[in-house]
């Protein structure tokens, strides 16, 4: 039906010496989304920052095992600035660079050496319109970013990362500081999003994972306990810890 | 019982507003003050003629301030000159390059820095960056500076290492702590976020520092920068000692000034009649008054970051 883009296997991850993924496997399908939840402290959020290499900034911090994007094992690659290209990332909290929403959305195409100014505003629209907020800043787009409110800070985000077109979007509890009617907002848009690219979403909001994934995968303690279509997990998990999480019963 | 506490929490309350209010009457008497002793010297030379005349004859009792203010801008700028890169670079690599270990011996370096007297900068400044300038920086600055048509006239005279260079060499050590500390702590302020989804766009370190970082602190080490101005216009012993005490204007850096600070430092005990000393209470209002400035200047671009 759709293809794999990504194949994580038996991926360890170490803090130091302590152990925080166990042995993950989970495949990620191509134009759909994906969602990791699970009680906090979990990995979900530290097994994303895996998939774009976050944790090179720090030190102290092992892989082990293959995360393979286009058969790739993305952690072996050399050229993160080419990788972090290819996997873009929306945070928790809004994240707009000290500059206008022009240059903001710009920004990846900068690093890239896209210079055509042209070509720059192009790709500036059309990522804009994909992140459904061109028509609240087609007339101010040399303003500061940071003048938008939280919601549109937060699709300014998405637009800046969709405008390199990464081949996937990791979102990291995207909508935990937006309020309820910027929430909806964003996860209409993540299903629109799929057609273009493939979502990995982090989410503590079990009913937004049921609401906009295809799949969920359920971690527990580092390691992942179920992973399967979204329905089948909400309707009929096979795991007990699974059932017990969904329904409310610890978490 | 309760009573008795109420009367402590009111007397408390009192002493507190007393205490405080000191500060501000200290401030507004000193205004006062400078502004009483500067009258006469007010009445006889008026406000734009004395900033802008550059004559300051004791003998002929004719005086004006423009060559102390000169002085005083023109130390205090070349010293910002200095001390701005290298306090930005320094910062930058506290902060975000230095090894972890490292980074607390260098901050308290640099706090060291501001920690020693400023007549120690102005004995260094004259026994050995002084001779220094001289003999080896000032006649290779001429070297390269003389054929240049217009930059020559910055350069001209004879290098003696007394001179308005010298001073903005020495001010800008003394302010490098300022811009530093105020600067590494903006630097702190930036999100942990905002600088991952820098990296998460792929930017290198550096991208990163300069799209980031640096337009994120922008109002953070702007106001820095004119707290250390301020600093730099008043700092008087530094400066005595290595900028020679002449009341003419010079373009040449490398000729001898003085500042409103320096005047004062030198001449109080020479001024023997009431003009004399008045022009110098005049000179020191203005010095007030440019530091104050200054502050507001700092306060206004603080308070507008922290929005």
């Amino acid at each position: 039906m759709s293809d794999v883009l990504i194949e994580v296997k038996h991926l360890n991850f170490y803090y130091g010496s302590v152990k925080v993924l166990k042995d993950i496997n989970l495949n990620v399908e191509k134009n759909n989304i994906t969602a990791l939840i699970g009680p906090s402290g979990c990995g979900k959020t530290t097994f994303l920052r895996c998939f774009n290499r976050m944790h090179d900034l720090y030190k102290g911090n092992r892989y082990e095992g293959e995360i393979l994007l286009n058969g790739e094992n993305l952690l072996k690659t050399q050229d993160l600035i080419a990788l972090r290209s290819k996997v873009g990332m929306v945070f928790q909290k809004p994240t707009p660079f000290p500059m206008s929403i022009f240059d903001n959305v710009a920004y990846g195409l900068k690093l890239k050496g896209i210079k055509k100014k042209s070509e720059v505003e192009d790709i500036v629209e059309r990522s804009l319109m994909q992140a459904a907020l061109w028509d609240e800043v087609k007339d101010k787009l040399s303003s500061p970013a940071t003048s938008l409110s939280g919601g549109q800070q937060q699709r300014l985000v998405i637009a800046r990362a969709l405008a390199v077109e990464p081949d996937i979007i990791l979102f990291d509890e995207p909508t935990s500081a937006l309020d309820p009617i910027a929430t909806a907002k964003i996860e209409e848009l993540l299903t629109h999003l799929k057609d273009i690219t493939t979502i990995l979403i982090v989410t503590h909001n079990m009913q937004q994972a049921a609401r906009v994934s295809e799949y969920t995968a359920f971690m527990f303690q580092g390691e992942l306990i179920e992973f399967d279509r979204t329905e089948k997990i909400f309707t009929n998990p096979r795991e007990e810890l699974t059932e017990k999480y969904i329904t409310g019963r610890f978490g | 019982m309760d009573s008795s506490v109420y009367l402590k929490d009111k007397l408390f309350r009192r002493l507190g507003l007393f205490s405080s209010l000191t500060i501000i009457i200290i401030c507004i008497l000193m205004f006062v003050v400078l502004f009483i002793y500067s009258y006469p010297a007010i009445k006889q030379f008026g406000v734009v003629h004395f900033i802008l005349s550059d004559t300051w004859n004791p003998v002929k009792k004719v005086f004006g301030g423009a060559s102390a203010i000169y002085g005083t801008i023109t130390t205090t700028l070349l010293a910002l000159f200095f001390a701005i890169p290298l306090s930005v670079g320094i910062a930058i690599f506290i902060t975000q390059l230095c090894p972890e270990k490292l980074k607390s011996y260098f901050s308290n370096a640099i706090e060291l820095l501001a920690s020693i007297p400023s007549i120690i900068y102005g004995m260094w400044g004259l026994f050995t960056l002084a001779p220094i300038m001289r003999i080896y920086v000032e006649p290779l600055l001429q070297k390269i500076f003389l054929p240049i048509p217009y930059v020559r006239y910055l350069f001209t005279g004879t290098p003696l290492g007394i001179d308005l260079l010298t001073a903005g060499v020495v001010l800008s050590i003394m302010i490098i702590p300022f811009i530093t500390s105020i600067a590494r702590d903006t630097f702190e302020l930036v999100p942990k976020e905002l600088k991952e989804s820098a990296y998460a766009m792929g930017a290198t370190k550096w991208e990163m520092i300069k799209d980031v970082i640096l337009p994120y602190s922008r109002v953070g080490v702007l106001s820095g920068i004119i707290i250390a101005a301020g600093r730099a216009l008043g700092e008087t012993m530094a400066v005595a000692f290595v900028l020679g005490n002449d009341h003419n204007i010079h373009l040449s850096l490398l000729k001898s000034s003085t500042t409103i600070s320096v005047t004062l430092a030198n001449e109080f005990t020479e001024a023997d009649f009431r003009l004399y000393i008045s022009s110098l209470f005049y000179l020191a209002f203005i010095l007030f008054i440019m530091s104050f400035t200054a502050l507001g200047i700092a306060k206004f671009f603080l308070g507008k970051m922290r929005k």
